[in-house]
């Protein structure tokens, strides 16, 4: 009965670290053919280009400061997959964080510009849109066992347009976009507690990127530790079982989607309230932000702290694109390249079952060789 | 002698990492022969029988067809040798037809388009040939669980396969469509046919085997003649040591009435008659009260009904003097109400749990496993896992925190049962409490039963195993078509009138 070491390769963390960086380095590679193909020239200069982000720029100080607007766009993206992450763990899609991601910018933002409300009522302003909207999709699934997915694909446009609509009366006159936030009402920023300072004055640095962080410690802590944890991911498990055993899964799921929509509602906050962009009142389509955390969310393993680094890395590449040389590659290779290596994202799990079949058959080996070795060892008993 | 095995699997061995799941096991099939597999759960049936289907490669050993060596990669190489096999789960496509589900893989086809019509007289014929009386157009979602195995059986019959694998069919069968499953057997051993049958019900194994090969913790212990054994014997071989079929309980010592159900009424999902019909019975402390019916009489809805999984159309529930009948589940559970489910997948545990999470699934919101905060005491549902686990024997790889999936089927149930127990219940309700478990496993859930009885709590037992009923029951209640047909006592009636009652021949009072 000797306590036999496991391979530290079979450890789950280890797996998806690894499977996740081995989809980072494919999607790299195939992002490099594609560049090898587009313009063979500029192909090598362009992926080093993205890799590096703010790295290409040779003063440290004017590094910090791009360092700085990648984690500014690094916190909505993270709370986003986190939304995304919070509902799979209960066994729900939220495919819908787009969405509540879009009314939660709606809200902060018409509070800020409109009622010029302090940055924390702004801030509650766009968790309690988030939530509420992710609670309709919740309460549809409840009670109308309406799939998830496709109220969340049509709430969204609703979202969006109607996003649109309600930002138009705090625009800008002469332009599509929103009126400045700094400008029009410094108090609903967000604080930056000087963290700005660290940044070479990056004005955009704010508590927005620790709180997202803290945020997704407490995901983990609720998933993992609480009782509200316990019982939403057996809900998701099986919601015979949590109706078996007295849960009440109904309201679990309805619970479940407003937690998700309050966190990327969250995540609009926490960009927009910073006043890094406007909103551009005559959008078409959905912003990516939310879709790009279902990525982000996959790639760190469905774990909250692995999402911390895959939706830093994510952002990282598609924020090093906009450094690639424009006269060799169209505006939208970084957004390609970015798109690749999500894209093979969905390879993480395959890769882990991989690695295992491989451990499998290496252990096989191993017993076989031992046990026809020291054969006499055994048999002694 | 020689020359007269359809299939051999000589000293098979098979390991996996950190067991070893078949041990030089040795399996000699006659042709035209049924031969029992038998072993409890986990002593390596289904990995041999995956070693014959091509899908584990054993590390030694060699398997023969008629007396030549064969090499079997992967089930395609085990149907070429016309190797067949009836899953326990059946895997068959909802909602196609018999006919479609029994050609798919080997449709006959003329430039690209289907020709079934040939397809269709074969599958007719062979049906008639081995009396399986099933309708080729019938689409496989309307058709009953036995008629789906035979769609199963069919599918191997239309391939020609000469060897058929039967994996624990009578698990979902009713006791009429098993004795006609044992009789299809026949047929087939009959035309030439060899059979290997695996399962863990001796009586099912003495009526229908000719020779029986018995397995233990992966081992081979060896292969007995039907007609020179008795279910004692391979019980022992199964078991590795006598195991008691009779239930040693004194006579009930009924006390005050626990549960009194009054004109109870619950709707159907099927249909649009009510599946339970003004129902009204009473369990006392100290008593097993049993329902006995044939599967589908209504005994599910009935449980859904006192447990709060349905709600009631009229009646009423009183639980300790207490009206439950609006009472939600939770509330149910923690006034003493304590169910084992029908299915343990579905309802009884979250599979993708860890054992520990599912030991406390119905008591995780008691303050000894969760703090005022809401944070849970890990320490204290470890401890409590363990100490059921260690109890109860339940057996498992890495203990509390094995996913519960990996468990086996015996084993997923003794946690279950474990769980509803140690809950302390002043009502225990167990449907189906030993469905698909080995002798041994059976004998320790009965006992288990028994105990809580005597310890003065009232015992409500779904079964559909009339041995069960016999042997376990102070009262048997008969349900048929929704309604109690009959109260007998276990003691004065027989299995003969007990069938009567549950065939709808006979009711009291009418």
């Amino acid at each position: 009965m000797k306590q036999q070491k496991t391979s530290l390769l079979r450890n789950n963390a280890v797996q998806t670290l690894l499977a996740s960086l081995l989809c980072i380095l494919l999607g790299l590679l195939i992002g490099y053919i594609a560049l090898l193909l587009i313009n063979p020239a500029g192909a090598s200069e362009a992926i080093t280009t993205i890799i590096k982000n703010f790295m290409t720029y040779s003063k440290p100080a004017t590094q910090l400061k791009n360092l700085g607007n990648t984690l500014v766009k690094t916190a909505p993206l993270l709370m986003c997959s986190l939304s995304v992450l919070f509902a799979y763990k209960a066994g729900l899609f939220n495919i819908g964080a787009a969405g509540q991601y879009v009314v939660g910018a709606g809200a902060g933002l018409y509070c800020a510009l409109a009622w010029q409300l302090p940055w924390y009522l702004c801030l509650l302003a766009s968790i309690l849109a988030g939530a509420a909207l992710g609670a309709v999709s919740g309460l549809l699934k409840a009670y109308c066992n309406v799939n998830e997915v496709i109220s969340c694909i049509m709430l969204n446009w609703i979202s969006l347009y109607a996003v649109n609509t309600l930002l138009n009366l705090v625009k800008e006159e002469t332009s599509p976009y929103t009126l400045n936030l700094l400008n029009t009402s410094p108090g609903s920023a967000l604080p930056s507690l000087g963290l700005g300072a660290l940044f070479s004055g990056n004005k955009y640095v704010t508590i927005a990127i620790p709180l997202s962080v803290l945020v997704a410690v407490a995901v983990w802590v609720l998933l993992e530790k609480t009782k509200l944890g316990y019982e939403l991911k057996a809900t998701g498990c099986n919601k015979f079982a949590a109706q078996y055993c007295g849960m009440q899964e109904k309201k679990n799921t309805i619970l479940t989607m407003a937690i998700a929509g309050g966190l990327a509602g969250m995540g609009a906050a926490l960009l927009f309230l910073t006043g890094f962009e406007q909103w551009q009142c005559t959008q078409s389509s959905v912003p990516g932000m939310g879709f790009n955390g279902i990525a982000a969310a996959f790639l760190g393993g469905l774990n909250p702290l692995g999402t911390i680094l895959s939706s830093y890395f994510i952002q990282h590449i598609t924020n090093g694109g906009a450094y690639v040389d424009k006269t060799m590659y169209s505006a939208q290779i970084s957004d390609f390249i970015s798109a690749l290596i999500i894209y093979l994202c969905g390879f993480v799990l395959f890769f882990k079952f991989t690695l295992n079949r491989w451990l499998d058959r290496r252990d096989e080996k191993r017993t076989k060789a031992a046990q026809a070795d020291p054969q006499k060892g055994g048999m002694a008993e | 002698m020689e020359q007269t095995y359809a299939i051999e699997m000589l000293n098979i061995t098979k390991r996996f990492p950190g067991i070893v799941a078949n041990d030089n096991i040795t399996l000699q099939l006659k042709k035209g022969e049924i031969h029992a597999l038998l072993g409890e759960n986990g002593a390596g049936k289904s990995t041999l029988m995956s070693v014959l289907f091509g899908l584990y490669q054993p590390e030694e050993g060699v398997i023969k067809k008629d007396g030549q060596a064969v090499q079997i990669r992967d089930p395609n190489d085990a149907n070429a040798l016309g190797i067949g096999m009836v899953h326990q789960h059946f895997k068959l496509v909802e909602c196609f037809s018999v006919l479609d589900n029994i050609i798919m893989g080997v449709e006959p086809c003329k430039h690209g388009f289907l020709q079934k019509g040939e397809a269709r007289e074969k599958v007719i014929a062979l049906s008639e040939k081995y009396g399986l009386h099933v309708d080729p157009d019938a689409l496989v979602e309307d058709i009953t669980v036995g008629m789906q195995q035979r769609t199963e059986i069919l599918k191997m019959l239309y391939r020609d396969n000469e060897i058929l694998i039967f994996d624990e069919p009578t698990a979902v069968l009713t006791p009429q469509e098993i004795e006609e499953l044992m009789q299809i057997m026949r047929n087939l051993a009959a035309e030439g046919k060899s059979i290997l049958f695996i399962s863990h019900k001796l009586n099912e194994i003495m009526s229908v085997a000719d020779r029986c090969t018995v397995l233990r913790k992966g081992r081979y212990i060896g292969t007995v003649s039907i007609q020179d054994t008795n279910q004692k014997e391979l019980s022992r071989m199964m078991v590795g040591r006598d195991v008691e079929f009779v239930v040693h309980k004194e006579p009930a010592k009924p006390g005050k009435t626990i549960l009194e159900v009054e004109g109870m009424t619950v709707a159907s999902k099927a249909h649009s008659n009510n599946a339970v019909k003004n129902v009204s019975f009473t369990v006392r402390a100290g008593e097993i009260v049993c329902i006995a019916g044939i599967d589908g009489n209504g005994q599910t809805e009935l449980v859904y009904g006192l447990t709060g999984l349905e709600p009631l159309k009229g009646g009423k529930i009183m639980l300790e003097g207490q009206d439950i009948t609006d009472a939600s589940i939770r509330k149910r559970s923690t006034m003493g109400m304590s169910h084992i489910p029908e299915d343990r997948h579905k309802h009884g545990l979250v599979l993708d749990y860890t054992l520990e999470d599912n030991m406390v699934l119905q008591r995780y919101f008691e303050p000894e496993f969760v703090s005022k905060a809401g944070f849970l005491k890990r320490k204290a549902i470890r401890d409590y896992a363990a100490r059921l686990i260690d109890q109860y024997d339940v057996r498992s790889g890495q203990g509390p925190i094995t996913v519960a999936r990996s468990m086996s089927g015996g084993n997923q149930q003794k946690a279950i049962v474990a769980r509803e127990i140690d809950k302390d219940p002043e009502l225990l309700i167990a449907v189906q409490p030993t469905r698909g478990l080995d002798v041994g496993a059976i004998e320790y859930i009965h006992k288990q039963i028994v105990a809580q009885r005597d310890a003065g709590k009232g015992v409500l037992l779904v079964s559909l195993e009339l041995d069960e009923v016999m042997a376990l029951s102070d009262r048997i209640l008969v349900m048929y078509e929704g309604e109690i047909v009959g109260q007998l006592d276990p003691k004065t009636t027989t299995v003969e009138e007990l069938g009567l009652y549950m065939a709808g021949a006979k009711r009291e009072g009418a």
